[in-house]
């Protein structure tokens, strides 16, 4: 089985600052791959990287084995990347169902057309109930996303990336800020996803991380210090000293 | 339903209206009619780059210009029976000039918001500020076509079967293409095109994750709204009979630019309204004092804090209570 991701030696500099510092790793077809690290790691500036809103410096990346490493943000998306952003980034003046709306109508491209009407292309519609309707954000369709609390937010921001049929998910950080009830929830969802595509979740909620991933890459100053199955990386010492320092054990 | 009705009754107001000031002996009221919907046709042409697409162009005029100097350099050649470029001949046919003005603001737009679109936020005034004002420049340099003083072209365009010297002969066939632009706008805006452009307002970093090329749309935008504009500079050489660099000028966006705020940034009808009650002003208030861009500012500064998102959003409050 071949991988989804493979990021080979990827590199990236900010000045003087190794922000991503020879990272390689795999994420292969439905696996959760969790990459944790204490803030300021660069975990955010890798998932950038891999999205394509940053240029990497020097190493490759590969998409469903396809060399990426040089193509723009929606060629990525056209091979098969989703993301979620760590704050969340929606349409805020349109409602729920509109923003899931606008996910499929783009994937169904079509779009340089300026004498339809957007509201009459029912099949972008009928699939954005299908995606709304079972979840939890039914009943708040027709609420404007601004009017949206935190929790429901997130959420939306995983509905929007699903509804990009991804084959890789770039989650960052989808329980920052979440109650305890909606990180369960969240969980939940997120078990649901991993049945469509693979996931690289970058997340700081540890509880969330050992109950979802099959493997684990912890990221300490831009580098990999340790990757394995998760109960190797909960018994790493190395892990323990860099990400948890005094605390006697992960979680 | 209460919408519909209020806007019949308003197309019915514009149609009927060269009966209403010829019986109020108010002839002179014609001709603003005619200016305010050429005026509107540009204003909406910018409010859908500014408004609807997020992109603040303070350079509309260029557009505004070379549609109207399309009219008058094909007259102009029309009229000596000269050549363009040796081998294109003149005309005064609205039926050839309008869409090549059309054609020719469109492909100006393209050229230049190709450039102007690799920046963003303030460059991007400024940058298509100065595209406009480079254009300006050259027409004031132009001496074949009248350099500073411009093209005065002595008679309307030509339409089969009517007599556009009449002047309310010329204000219906304004308001016609202005209608048919109005709601060509609106399903514009209602479409595949015009929803993507504004998400790309509202956030443009999700909608390139979401995979949309952002740099081609707003091209395309910036493109479509040059092309409305060009075609209100065709028409208003038409109704002034005469072409001037001075439609480039940048207070020409300016005044665009204040007629969308006026009006209501990102409304359909608003840049209508806007250039409607900016030109009504400005016309009253020269009638008073030579001194009257005072007093303009002044109103339009208390008009624009006053109502908070311009004269829509005012009629939305007063039509939300009564």
């Amino acid at each position: 089985m071949s991988a989804i991701l493979k990021i080979d030696n990827l590199v990236k500099r900010f000045g003087g600052l190794t922000a991503t510092d020879h990272v390689s790793l795999e994420v292969m077809p439905h696996e959760i791959h969790a990459l944790i690290g204490p803030n300021g790691a660069g975990k955010s500036t890798l998932i950038n990287q891999l999205c394509g809103e940053l240029r990497s410096n020097a190493g490759t990346i590969h998409l469903a084995g396809r060399d990426v490493t040089n193509l723009s943000v929606p060629d990525r998306v056209a091979l098969g990347l989703g993301r979620t952003f760590q704050i969340t980034s929606l349409l805020d003046e349109v409602t729920v169902r509109e923003n899931i709306g606008m996910a499929v109508q783009v994937r169904e491209g079509g779009n340089f057309r300026i004498w339809d009407a957007a509201r009459r292309r029912h099949a972008v519609w009928v699939e954005t109930d299908a995606l709304l309707v079972p979840s939890q954000l039914a009943d708040r369709a027709e609420i404007r996303v601004a009017d949206l609390s935190h929790g429901e937010k997130k959420q939306l921001e995983l509905l929007v990336a699903m509804a990009m049929r991804p084959q890789l998910l770039l989650l960052d950080e989808p329980m920052a800020g979440l109650g305890h009830l909606e990180s369960q929830q969240m969980i939940g969802l997120l078990r649901r996803v991993r049945e469509d595509a693979a996931i690289l979740l970058v997340e700081h909620d540890m509880e969330a991380v050992f109950a979802l991933a099959d493997r684990v890459s912890v990221l300490v100053y831009g580098r990999i210090i340790a990757q394995g199955r998760v109960e190797e990386i909960r018994n790493d010492p190395a892990v323990r000293e860099a990400y948890l320092g005094a605390e006697d054990e992960l979680c | 339903m209460r919408a519909r009705i209020l806007s019949v009754l308003l197309v019915l107001l514009l149609i009927g209206l060269p009966f209403l000031t010829q019986a109020m002996d108010q002839t002179a009221f014609l001709s603003l009619a005619t200016r305010i919907l050429v005026y509107g046709i540009a204003a909406a042409s910018l409010n859908f780059v500014l408004g609807y697409g997020g992109m603040v162009s303070f350079g509309h005029a260029a557009f505004f210009g070379i549609g109207g100097y399309v009219v008058g350099i094909l007259y102009q050649h029309h009229d000596t029976e000269t050549l363009l470029w040796g081998f294109l001949p003149g005309t005064n046919q609205m039926l050839i000039t309008l869409p090549l003005a059309v054609l020719v603001s469109g492909l100006a737009a393209a050229a230049i918001g190709a450039l102007s679109l690799r920046t963003g936020g303030v460059q991007f005034i400024m940058i298509t500020l100065a595209f406009a004002q480079m254009l300006f420049f050259l027409f004031v340099s132009l001496k074949t076509y009248g350099g500073e003083d411009g093209i005065i072209v002595r008679r309307t365009n030509e339409l089969p079967f009517l007599n556009m010297r009449d002047k309310t002969v010329l204000y219906w066939v304004v308001l016609a293409i202005a209608l048919t632009f109005f709601f060509g706008l609106r399903r514009l805006i209602r479409s595949s095109f015009g929803t993507v452009i504004s998400g790309i307002r509202q956030n443009e970093r999700r909608m390139a994750a979401l995979g949309v090329p952002v740099y081609r749309y707003k091209l395309y935008a910036f493109m479509l709204s040059g092309t409305g504009a060009g075609l209100a500079g065709a028409l208003m050489v038409n109704v002034l009979r005469f072409a001037s660099p001075d439609m480039m000028h940048w207070t020409k966006s300016g005044e665009l630019m204040i007629m969308v705020i006026l009006g209501g940034v990102g409304t359909l009808l608003g840049p209508f309204l806007g250039a409607g009650v900016f030109l009504m002003l400005e016309s009253w208030l020269a009638s008073l004092s030579e001194h009257w861009p005072l007093a303009m500012g002044l109103i339009l500064l208390a008009l624009v804090l006053g109502s908070r998102g311009g004269i829509m959003a005012l009629l939305g409050r007063i039509g939300g209570r009564g």
